[in-house]
């Protein structure tokens, strides 16, 4: 039975600088890079070595606990640079880019005919494998596992996220052919989450062979953890899979028609860009000529691949991480605000109501990247509370966290999160503690123990 | 502004790793941080954007809502005064200016005594200063009696942040109230002068002046602990507060007005407020129904306006870091608090006061309730697990 999910707790940060419904098509960058960095929890071993050639495909290194993963070339060209960084570790293996792209030749099929088996050796061979993500831990599937179910969130709903109707409308039959393959991988269900209340475009509406369920609600309703966690939650021992929409096209295409083809439509967002509007592009590529073309305004800004809550910073001339379709530069707020705990705070946004802002209350903010504060110890108590909808304390895993009671963590349900569920958290919070960062301590430290 | 900004920048090395003044930089960064919220910027790898409240603007948002209390407490110890001697026709001014010439001091020694401490602990113990002293540096004046000597008032102000606070690690790690830990140090150390009928109103004459006919200085609970029933003042004084009192306790109105703001603001629990009131309305119902004694025989909602009731429910039963931190545990707590604090004011006539006492135990038994909130979350996620494998 198909689902609809009322997520009652949450918040919407609207921002200034939305994507324009455009989708611009520039001439392919000159370098792009996988970064094993990108891959959590990733020990990677390099199959290749600077100066060699590859092709769209070729696998470029692969997992030293898993040999079967392997991570390929976005683009076909030659291996430039190997980038390390303490202690060798590598950070960025660096490809320039042919001219004209050529790709490694894949087997097509129709996902239907083929057996889990095959399904499973195609996608790991091709380098598409990797899309293919878990909870617990938010770390690339591990093939030998049988997960519960298969989860897909049709929409995200981070603050300026790209829209994915608009980008995913009209590719249906890639798309659909996706789903058949990610549904021979499971014995449980394939969820398709799409927004309620909005006309979803076939692409969503009409996907065959999977339960489709509504969900609404302010952010985090998009959030996959959220959604895992009210229609089919982790418990111990036990392991869903999810993909985003963009990557399920991407396993859609190797069967289709054959290719690693990692386009992707990406959204540049944020206060500080002239236009902001779609591009497409491909997962790695350089993001340099797409920066100036959408142009950036005046003032110290900060690049951000992924969104104001889960993103990483990048470089003006750097790369676009793995999983992301967005780009968000907002300005930095580095300047001290003179008695700025005393003001009225009209320009200011809080979730609380302890600045005048409330009075503005449809605003569209354009908001810097000051701490606004010191951190403290935990005070003010209920406030992560109403940004976090799970039946989860958040405050006491944290802490639980904090003191390494493995037992404890597991018990407050550390199964049923990664960071990104705590980013909402990390916001409101008036104590300034880095919740996503202690998510991830304690992630490891599961991950290390019975992992 | 620049100068300041310029001077600050000048100094700052000296208070830096390696410099000078190093011990000091709690001192240093606890006023620098006062006067400029600090151009920190988030980390690459985490939230890039931050809400913009902190801890400064949540306590000062509580000092703004204890206002109403301070300055009627003001005008009330002046009022009361006067009332007493019997000078008749004094104006709002005349009880507003009298009240602050008692009120002002108190205040005043709990700030420089308190601040003291904490400065002294954040060096010694190299933390930074946390800003929760703004807020109990006004609550203790609130809850002493008008005529409190100043030396008690700096005594209790050490000790409730020594022994309240700092020794469990300072604001965010305390059991206790540390601004009732304060008034339960006086009240217990020096019971003579925090009850009886001496100290709630100030009753210093003037050369010619005299206490009017039939004055007693105990506050309504005092007198009806000890049966005086037609002592009680009727609702709509003892909830605007003409009653002797604590500074800040007396008016009912005054709490409210500050419960307003924390609650639209969104800093004070709703949770906690409200059941505080409903298990206090209950159980004073339910003694009214007995009504074996004097103070049993008060209607169930004319108990809420007396004595401290309001004001503990607003100010200091809803204190974040004292109180129950699961919203489920809040309600409980809450409810527990009012129930108890009438008991006690119905049972014990040597602590007519029982708002204070309530609230201490249930301070301490917060982490009780949390527990079993918490453990039935785990209970739930437990049997989700046996179904799922079965």
């Amino acid at each position: 039975m198909a689902k609809h999910i009322k997520i009652n707790k949450g918040l919407n940060i609207k921002l200034i600088g939305e994507a324009g419904q455009l989708i611009e098509v520039l001439p392919l960058p000159e370098t792009f890079v996988l970064k094993p960095t990108d891959f959590k929890g990733l020990v990677p071993k390099l199959l290749i070595k600077e100066g060699d050639e590859v092709l769209t495909g070729t696998p470029l290194f692969y997992d030293n606990d898993n040999e079967t993963i392997k991570f390929c070339s976005p683009v076909s060209g030659e291996v430039v640079q190997i980038l390390r960084g303490e202690k060798r570790k590598i950070l960025e293996v660096k490809i320039l880019a042919d001219k004209e792209i050529r790709f490694l030749k894949f087997d097509r099929a129709a996902p239907k005919d083929l057996t889990r088996e095959t399904i499973i050796e195609r996608l790991l061979n091709s380098g598409v494998w990797p899309f293919i993500r878990q909870r617990p831990y938010g770390i690339v599937a591990n093939p030998a596992d049988n997960p519960k179910s298969v989860f897909i969130s049709a929409f995200d709903s981070n603050p300026l996220a790209p829209d994915l109707n608009f980008i995913m409308k009209d590719q249906d039959e890639d798309f659909q052919t996706g789903l058949d393959a990610l549904q021979r991988l499971t014995e449980g269900k394939v969820h398709l989450n799409i927004k309620s209340g909005i006309d979803n475009p076939s692409v969503f509406a009409d996907a065959k062979g999977v339960e489709v369920n509504q969900i609404s609600g302010p952010h985090p309703a998009g959030n996959v953890g959220v959604q895992i966690h009210h229609i089919d939650p982790v418990n111990k021992g036990e392991v869903v899979w999810y993909v985003q929409p963009q990557d399920v096209l991407v396993i859609g295409r190797l069967f289709n028609k054959g290719k690693f083809d990692l386009s992707k439509t990406i959204a540049v967002t944020g206060s500080m860009v002239n236009a902001p509007k779609y591009y497409q592009t491909i997962a790695g590529a350089s993001i340099k000529n797409i920066m100036a073309d959408a142009g950036l305004k005046e003032g110290v800004s900060r690049i951000i691949s992924g969104n104001i809550l889960t993103g990483k910073q990048i470089d003006s001339e750097g790369y676009l991480n793995f999983y992301d379709s967005q780009i968000t530069v907002i300005p930095e707020g580095d300047e001290p605000e003179f008695i700025g705990w005393l003001k009225p705070g009209l320009d200011k946004f809080s979730v609380s109501r302890a600045f005048f802002s409330w009075l503005m209350p449809g605003k569209k903010h354009d908001l810097d990247t000051n701490m606004h504060g010191e951190e403290r110890p935990f005070v003010m108590t209920g406030q992560y509370e109403k940004v976090f909808p799970m039946d989860i304390y958040p405050v006491q895993l944290l802490k639980s966290i904090l003191v390494e009671d493995l037992e404890l963590m597991e018990k407050l349900g550390i199964y049923e999160v990664i960071e990104e569920d705590f980013a909402l958290c990390e916001f409101v919070c008036t104590s300034k503690i880095e919740s996503q960062h202690i998510v991830s301590k304690g992630l490891e430290m599961i991950r290390k123990e019975f992992g | 502004m620049k100068p300041l900004r310029r001077f600050l920048d000048n100094i700052k090395p000296s208070f830096e790793k390696g410099g000078k003044l190093e011990k000091f930089y709690p001192a240093f960064n606890a006023i620098e941080t006062f006067l400029y919220v600090p151009g920190d910027t988030t980390l690459p790898g985490s939230v890039h954007v931050r809400d913009a409240i902190d801890l400064k603007r949540t306590m000062i948002l509580v000092l703004l809502a204890m206002m109403p209390c301070l300055f009627f407490g003001m005008w009330n110890a002046g009022y009361q005064h006067y009332l007493s001697i019997g000078v008749a026709g004094t104006t709002l001014f005349d009880n507003l200016l009298f009240g602050a010439t008692k009120v002002v001091p108190i205040v005043i020694v709990s700030y420089v005594a308190g601040l003291s401490v904490e400065f002294l602990f954040a060096i010694i113990r190299k933390h930074q200063v946390n800003e929760g002293y703004l807020v109990t540096g006004s609550l203790i004046p609130l809850v002493m009696p008008v005529d409190v000597p100043l030396w008690m008032v700096a005594v209790a102000t050490i000790f409730a942040v020594v022994i309240g606070k700092e020794v469990f690690g300072g604001t965010g790690m305390n059991i206790l109230n540390p601004a009732l830990t304060a008034r339960a140090f006086l009240f217990f150390a020096y019971p003579t002068k925090m009850s009886g009928d001496e100290v709630w109103i100030n009753t210093s004459l003037a050369k010619g002046q005299q206490l009017v006919d039939g004055f007693s200085g105990a506050t309504p609970l005092g007198n009806a602990a000890a049966g005086f029933a037609d002592k009680i003042p009727d609702f709509s004084d003892s909830f605007f507060g003409f009653i002797p009192g604590s500074i800040g306790e007396t008016s009912t109105l005054a709490c409210l007005i500050g419960a307003a703001i924390l609650l639209y603001t969104g800093i004070g629990s709703w949770r906690i407020m409200l059941s505080v009131f409903i298990g206090g309305f209950l159980m004073a119902l339910i003694f009214n129904l007995i009504g074996a004694n004097t103070l049993m025989q008060i209607d169930p909602a004319h108990q809420l306006v007396l004595g401290g009731f309001a004001f503990g429910a607003v100010f200091m039963a809803t204190d974040p870091v004292t109180a129950a931190q699961t919203n489920k545990g809040k309600f409980i707590y809450g409810f527990l608090i009012g129930l108890l604090a009438i008991m006690i004011r119905v049972f014990n006539p040597a602590y007519p006061e029982g708002m204070m006492m309530a609230i201490l135990f249930m301070n301490v038994m917060a982490p009780l309730i949390d527990h079993y909130v918490i453990e039935a979350n785990i209970k739930r996620r437990m049997k989700r697990k046996k179904i799922s494998n079965e």
